[in-house]
């Protein structure tokens, strides 16, 4: 990518991220938990279980069942959010929900609810990216049988060029925000939204930058991980 | 949060067929794996309260939208601006499947995607519907029933809330010594664009167009794509948890593009007979 086409609101490069900090195991009575700083986002998720089902009618008999809530705290946004849970915020937990269940392996815990929290303490653009990979670090960290991890960034356009991760300023005067979220390991977007006006190659274009960008947070996780697990030195498998 | 919900079942002989035909590449209906039902489209049913009003039966799916054109002001950060929303509402009367009460999360899903494609598309220009800039807008109301449920209400509840809206008219108006008087007259909604909905369903690696009850039901993930007029995409959204890869994605919007211009046209027609 050339870089210095038209300047950005926030000086990035087309291709750059906004700064990102994982944190895994933030939280002590959680069984997993995370912490994400993406850019202005600060972002907890938690996870609980396997665990035993409540409501009892909603276990199923042969796998887990998962479920997520996406929440933000009033004073989370410019103007208070009012408390009550939001239209959005259900559609989102669904799908964040759908994001990461194909990298859960539900058949290994029959009979049990695994339980996501997502709880927005600062939002900017991008909040539903920044919760994926906060809430797969947390499953990971809780010690959940899984796949792979999931991973989530968003490409869009602003000022009539294709650019990765679009945050809150950008995306109120941008033209198309497209959050993904991908497997790494199997290829397999699990995530995908759309909202804006993207040309056939602008489409084409902000999926491979994406893809860029899930790539550049799979290995944030994994050092989140990594740094609690083997003091930072990048995993077991090396020594 | 519901993670298990109550759900239509498919029985194994339905889900085996289903697997077994497509692996040759056709389906349960004798439909190839990228063609649409039977689209019917009619216009003005609901004639004497709405502003506009279209029928959609996409094969057995079946969905009515009306247009409620009324005033309100505007919202402060857009005070020149006119206010548009779109609602759908699962009735008890269109499955078993749905019970009354508040809208569940799929509802929600379905309403907010249909809103989406309408308002991202640009097709209402809503600064055509403001009558006096911070105190007086016109707010457009789309409803959608979906009457009988057989799969892929994302598009049909597009195709209705569309075709209303192209149907609708709301009042003129004067402003006189700075009062704001509506007349009887009417006068076409500012319409600038039409966008179409196309839904696919992945069922093992097989991607099929337009799922019905069953398919939708089996699926691992599905995919709705909007297009408009010049060939942008507007809005997308996957559902159920399962993935597609970059190439299926790629493939996905091509096709989108092709099966959404053939729908305008019949989208235009409709509207085109009824007016």
């Amino acid at each position: 990518m050339s870089k210095n086409k038209i300047e950005r609101i926030s000086g990035r490069a087309p291709d750059e991220l906004r700064n990102v900090s994982i944190k895994a195991g933030v939280i002590k009575n959680a069984d997993g938990s995370a912490l994400i700083e993406f850019g202005k986002n600060k972002i907890m998720a938690a996870v609980f279980g396997p665990k035993e089902v409540h409501p009892k009618h909603m276990m199923v008999s042969d796998r887990a069942i998962i479920k997520c809530r996406y929440h933000m705290m009033p004073f989370s946004t410019d103007t208070r959010k009012r408390p009550n849970i939001s239209r959005r915020e259900i559609e989102i937990s669904k799908v964040i929900r759908e994001a990461v269940q194909p990298a859960i392996i539900m058949e290994d815990y029959p009979r049990t609810a695994i339980e996501i929290y997502i709880e927005i303490l600062q939002s900017d653009g991008g909040s539903r990216c920044a919760a994926i990979n906060a809430a797969s670090t947390a499953l990971a960290d809780a010690g959940i049988n899984m796949r792979d991890l999931v991973t989530a960034c968003a490409a869009g356009k602003v000022d009539g060029q294709v650019v990765l991760d679009v945050d809150d300023t950008e995306d109120k005067t941008g033209e198309a925000d497209m959050p993904i979220a991908l497997l790494p390991n199997t290829g397999l977007i699990t995530l995908f939204q759309l909202d804006g006006n993207l040309s056939k190659e602008e489409f084409d274009k902000a999926l491979e930058l994406a893809k860029i960008g899930c790539d550049k947070l799979y290995k944030l996780q994994r050092d989140a991980l990594s740094e609690k697990y083997f003091d930072g030195k990048n995993g077991n498998k090396e020594e | 949060m519901p993670a298990v919900k109550k759900h239509r079942i498919v029985d194994s002989i339905t889900r085996e067929s289903i697997i077994s035909n497509l692996a040759n590449s056709t389906r349960l209906d004798e439909r190839g794996l990228l063609d649409y039902r039977n689209l019917e489209i009619e216009t003005n049913i609901l004639k004497d309260k709405t502003n506009g009003s279209a029928k959609v039966r996409l094969g057995e799916s079946e969905v009515w939208a009306g247009i409620k054109v009324e005033t309100a002001t505007p919202f402060p950060d857009t005070p020149a601006e006119g206010v548009m929303t779109c609602n759908a509402e699962m009735l008890p009367i269109s499955s078993q499947y749905i019970e009354p009460g508040p809208p569940n999360e799929d509802t929600i899903e379905l309403s907010r995607v249909s809103d989406r494609g309408i308002r991202e598309s640009g097709m209402i220009d809503v600064k055509e519907l403001c009558i006096k800039e911070g105190k007086q807008v016109y707010s457009v109301y789309i409803d959608v029933a979906i009457i009988n449920e057989d799969g892929n209400l994302f598009d049909a509840v597009s195709y209705a809330a569309t075709t209303a809206l192209l149907m609708a008219d709301m009042n003129k108006f004067t402003i006189e010594d700075d009062e704001v008087k509506m007349l009887d007259e009417k006068q076409p909604l500012p319409i600038k664009s039409v966008p179409v909905s196309t839904t696919f369903a992945k069922i093992g690696d097989k991607i099929i167009i337009d799922p019905n009850a069953d398919e939708q039901e089996i699926a691992t993930a599905r995919l709705t794509l909007v297009t408009d007029e010049n060939g942008k995409y507007v809005s997308a959204q996957k559902g159920k948890p399962g993935g597609f890869t970059f190439d299926e994605l790629k493939e996905i919007s091509v096709i989108s593009k092709e099966k959404g211009d053939e729908i305008r046209v019949k989208i235009r027609e409709a509207v085109k007979n009824g007016s």
